[in-house]
């Protein structure tokens, strides 16, 4: 039986680690290959590096960083924020990552989820993906909206069609960020999470809000997600992985200890 | 013959972890698509991700298909991934159905659930391999292991004397290891499983079937 995954959540600007603090915008905290060094040691079971300018400032992609990374990390990871292209695909995958994350790129030109599908793999592409929870409508049938820059621009994209039409282009994977629990550390929305994991056949990672264990758990099962993404709650050391997955291991979910 | 150990370059995808974790195990690689190199090494590693189809098609193009049967027979040690374990066997479901090596008997199929069991494919993540017993390149390994696989159909070696370790996926118990002689074979990727992985990595860098 397949093990829920519990993935860290690394924001890289500059090759550092960098967290958005509510009213003093970024505040680095660290050297993110030697985190993900910790975390790998500490049992997590993924990473994430996302780097949070280089979409914005359009700059290449750290591949440096990437090969550090693949030469002392020996679990999967991702690399998100700035692929441009299948070339860039290509460079992040050749230095060494699993997977490749595309947001807004895809948004702007989905077919990019299919070239890379079929020049990588459908397990090398995940589509990453901020849901904003609006009104219903016509064009927005499950009342969330995909938006793009942080949730500063909506796209007209209804988040469960567009997860559904990102499967059907060969996404492997779906790391669903809710831009209303964001930063709240209130826990994960449960709703949106479970609408589309269950609405796709591929793995969903849940995103945003988590603050305890416990809302792992609730994600995990009420949730329907495959994976948990988690990021202040140990970049912060109120929470380590082990104390993470002991609490869902004993809520009876299946975890690698 | 060298002490190199060899990687097979055919174009199957990133070859770039497995280098990672042999130079992290203290060797140095040799990542190669030429089949004098692959015929010189003292130990081959046959990595892949992608469709059988594909990989079968580049390693006949780049004539590694007859070096890696030539490797087989004289007993060197040969470790197949994922898809490279999957081609040394007949036959493949993939891709309106490919015929592999052969080297071993047996099929690749597509997992297929029994009614009322939903699990999505491909079968990626983290699972528990069972190993049976203790050969040179799947012993020292804690109980419960758990390793990172990523595909969508299986191994089935004819001969169930092969399987080394099983692992199970929405009710299909499937042989997740396999040793025939001087080939090893894993559906796994060690190369991405932490601690367990790169311990059944040093244990092929050191195997002398």
């Amino acid at each position: 039986m397949l093990s829920k995954r519990i993935i860290v959540c690394l924001d890289v600007r500059e090759r550092k680690t960098t967290k958005g603090v509510k009213f003093q915008g970024n505040v680095d905290i660290g050297d993110p290959v030697t985190m993900g060094e910790q975390y790998y040691h500490e049992g997590v079971d993924e990473l994430v590096f996302y780097d949070i300018t280089a979409s914005a400032e359009e700059r290449p992609i750290d591949i440096e960083m990437v090969k550090e990374v693949a030469s002392r990390i020996f679990i999967p990871f991702s690399v998100g924020g700035g692929i441009r292209s299948l070339d860039d695909m290509r460079q992040v995958l050749l230095a060494g990552a699993e997977k490749v994350s595309v947001n807004s790129l895809a948004v702007r030109n989905p077919q990019i989820i299919r070239e890379g599908a079929r020049a990588f793999g459908n397990q090398c592409i995940v589509l990453g993906m901020d849901a904003l929870c609006v009104e219903k409508s016509s064009s927005i049938p499950s009342g969330y909206e995909v938006v793009v820059k942080g949730g500063r621009e909506r796209t007209g994209f209804d988040a469960l069609a567009w997860a559904q039409r990102a499967e059907a282009l060969g996404a492997g994977e779906i790391c669903l960020n809710s831009i209303d629990a964001d930063g709240t550390k209130e826990g994960y929305e449960l709703t949106v999470t479970s609408r589309i994991a269950e609405a796709v056949g591929i793995p969903v990672i849940a995103s945003g809000g988590a603050g305890t264990p416990e809302h792992l758990r609730q994600v995990l099962t009420e949730g329907k997600a495959d994976a948990a993404l988690i990021a202040s709650m140990v970049h912060y050391g109120e929470y380590s992985i082990a104390e993470i997955k002991e609490h869902l291991a004993q809520s009876g979910l299946r975890i690698r200890l | 013959m060298s002490a190199a150990v060899a990687i097979l370059d055919y174009g199957a995808g990133n070859l770039t972890s497995v280098a990672c974790a042999i130079r992290h195990l203290g060797r140095e690689p040799l990542v190669t698509q030429d089949p004098a190199e692959v015929r010189a090494a003292g130990r081959v590693i046959f990595p892949g991700v992608g469709a059988a189809g594909a990989a079968m098609e580049n390693l006949r193009r780049l004539q590694l298909d007859r070096a890696i049967q030539d490797v087989f027979e004289s007993g060197r040690a040969v470790l197949g991934i994922c898809v490279g374990y999957q081609v040394v066997l007949e036959r493949s479901e993939e891709d309106q159905g490919t015929d592999c090596l052969g080297i071993l008997n047996g099929t690749v199929k597509r997992f297929r659930f029994a009614q009322g069991i939903v699990r999505k494919i491909p079968h990626m993540g983290w699972n528990e391999v069972n190993f049976q017993n203790r050969h040179p390149v799947f012993r020292d390994l804690p109980e419960k292991s758990q390793f990172y696989f990523v595909h969508s159909y299986y191994p089935v070696p004819d001969d169930a004397a092969l399987i080394q370790g099983t692992a199970v996926y929405g009710g299909v118990r499937f042989a997740a290891a396999i040793a025939y002689r001087n080939l090893a074979a894993v559906q796994f990727h060690p190369e991405k499983s932490g601690r367990p992985g790169l311990r059944i990595l040093e244990n092929f860098l050191s195997w002398r079937p």
